[in-house]
């Protein structure tokens, strides 16, 4: 009896469908979110993500409305963010049916915002996103989708953010997103064994294997991926098999 | 069956509410003190600062016919928070007095785990638990918590470990509670609130 790792799939929309890219780049639609979740929901995902990758101020009711059809289909957790700058930004998707935030840019630029976020509706409901690139033996915080340097090295940022009151840390490796060459082991396991919250490894999954060693060398606690699940290039009941078949605490689905 | 949800401003509210519409109960969310006393089932949901919870039942007057309608028999279900707050107090608010129906405070679980404690995990059944019937004894269910109560009272009927071992399940004649949250627990979770409502009606 422990704690299982968990898997989590992750839904990058424009505000209203899925859609997915490198790096922001020739975005192509993936699938309508509601039918995703739906899908997800039943096969065993721990949890959901759904993020606005577009952020657009204009296009903010056309999410939030996204985020409810989501939660409608859902009996697991949901994450939702992108674009979130202020608690009122949270509450309205907190209300829209999000279990919790996930905050990247806004925090970096106003830590105290996690602090904010996290007396109103307890740690356990802040995701601290953090998209780290690595340059010489460091990893540094990028901002914007990954496309802005920040003098922040990934784990004081990291330690900074759980000390204002995050829950949780998404950690995104900008150098294996969208790769499918594996997790950046070395980055995630200085990051879950520097922190005393849970941590999400993101970035560069594509075999089970992948999972496997980020659950073990990497000391995830769970894992993200996208394009894998939506292109139903990997089974979230498969890989849970594989993982329990290695000794990885996982839940099965019933 | 009516389930009358005790609406403090907890963000989980609109998921137990949706949970439990799609098991066919009707829902009322509430924080008014005359619907508490007239309802036929109880259930507080809460997540977030246990000092939010009880600071926001007593704001609303909710406290005194809370404990009314518990005494007269009304079942009564705790969620997370709304199993928290049961207990006499919580280390997490220690000014504030807990609704002390069970003896014993609410403590942070140990620092050399990762907290919150979050994610899904199974339980130790210490008894026979009318809440989990039909449900698997190796089921997992959601936590998300830093706080728990202790497991040495009479009402606990199943506990979970993290860094200690806590309350998972509490269950009297009337009285139930659970760390988890069984909104966001699969079907495991459902199945759950469905036996919580046959036991009520």
């Amino acid at each position: 009896m422990s704690l299982a790792h968990r898997i989590i799939p992750c839904l990058d929309t424009d505000g209203s469908r899925v859609v997915k890219g490198v790096h922001f780049e020739g975005l192509r639609d993936a699938g309508d979110p509601v039918e995703l979740a739906a899908r997800y929901n039943d096969e065993g995902a721990d949890e959901l993500v759904v993020l606005d990758i577009a952020a657009a101020r204009d296009n903010r009711p056309t999410f939030l409305e996204t985020i409810r059809r989501v939660a409608e289909q859902l009996s697991i957790p949901l994450s939702a963010g992108g674009g979130i700058r202020s608690l009122e930004d949270a509450r309205s998707v907190v209300r829209a049916g999000a279990d919790k935030v996930t905050l990247n840019t806004a925090a970096v630029e106003r830590p105290e915002l996690i602090s904010e976020l996290s007396h109103e509706f307890g740690a356990q409901a802040v995701v601290l996103a953090i998209d780290a690139k690595r340059e010489n033996e460091f990893w540094h915080v990028r901002v914007r989708g990954g496309r802005i340097a920040t003098d922040w090295n990934a784990l004081d940022w990291a330690q900074r953010g759980v000390e204002m009151g995050a829950g949780e840390i998404l950690l995104t490796s900008v150098d294996r997103d969208g790769t499918q060459s594996g997790f950046d082991i070395a980055l995630t396991a200085t990051i879950s064994r520097g922190v005393c919250v849970p941590v999400i490894a993101s970035g560069g999954a594509k075999l089970p294997k992948h999972f496997f060693e980020v659950f073990t060398e990497g000391a995830a606690d769970a894992a993200l991926a996208a394009s894998i699940f939506h292109d139903q290039v990997q089974s979230i009941r498969a890989l849970k098999s594989f993982l329990q078949s290695h000794g990885v605490e996982v839940r099965l689905p019933c | 069956m009516i389930a009358t949800l005790i609406d403090y401003g907890a963000g989980n509210v609109t998921s137990v509410a949706r949970a439990l519409r799609r098991l066919g109960a009707e829902v009322r969310t509430t924080n008014q003190p005359e619907e508490l006393t007239t309802a036929t089932c109880l259930i507080l949901p809460g997540v977030g600062h246990c000092a939010a919870l009880l600071s926001s039942l007593d704001a609303h007057g909710l406290r005194h016919p809370l404990l009314t309608a518990i005494s007269r028999g009304t079942p009564f279900l705790g969620i997370c928070l709304g199993l928290q707050a049961l207990y006499q107090s919580s280390a997490e608010a220690p000014t504030l007095s807990g609704l002390g129906l069970l003896h014993g405070r609410v403590d942070q679980l140990p620092q050399n785990v990762k907290l919150p404690h979050m994610g899904w995990n199974q339980l130790r059944l210490l008894r026979d638990c009318r809440l989990l019937a039909e449900i698997s004894s190796d089921a997992y269910f959601y936590f998300a918590h830093s706080y728990a109560a202790p497991t040495d009272g009479p009402a606990t009927a199943a506990t979970c470990e993290h860094g200690r071992e806590f309350t998972a399940i509490l269950e009297t004649e009337r009285i139930f509670g659970v760390q988890f949250h069984p909104e966001k627990s699969g079907t495991a979770g459902a199945k759950l609130l469905d036996n919580f409502l046959r036991l009520a009606a």
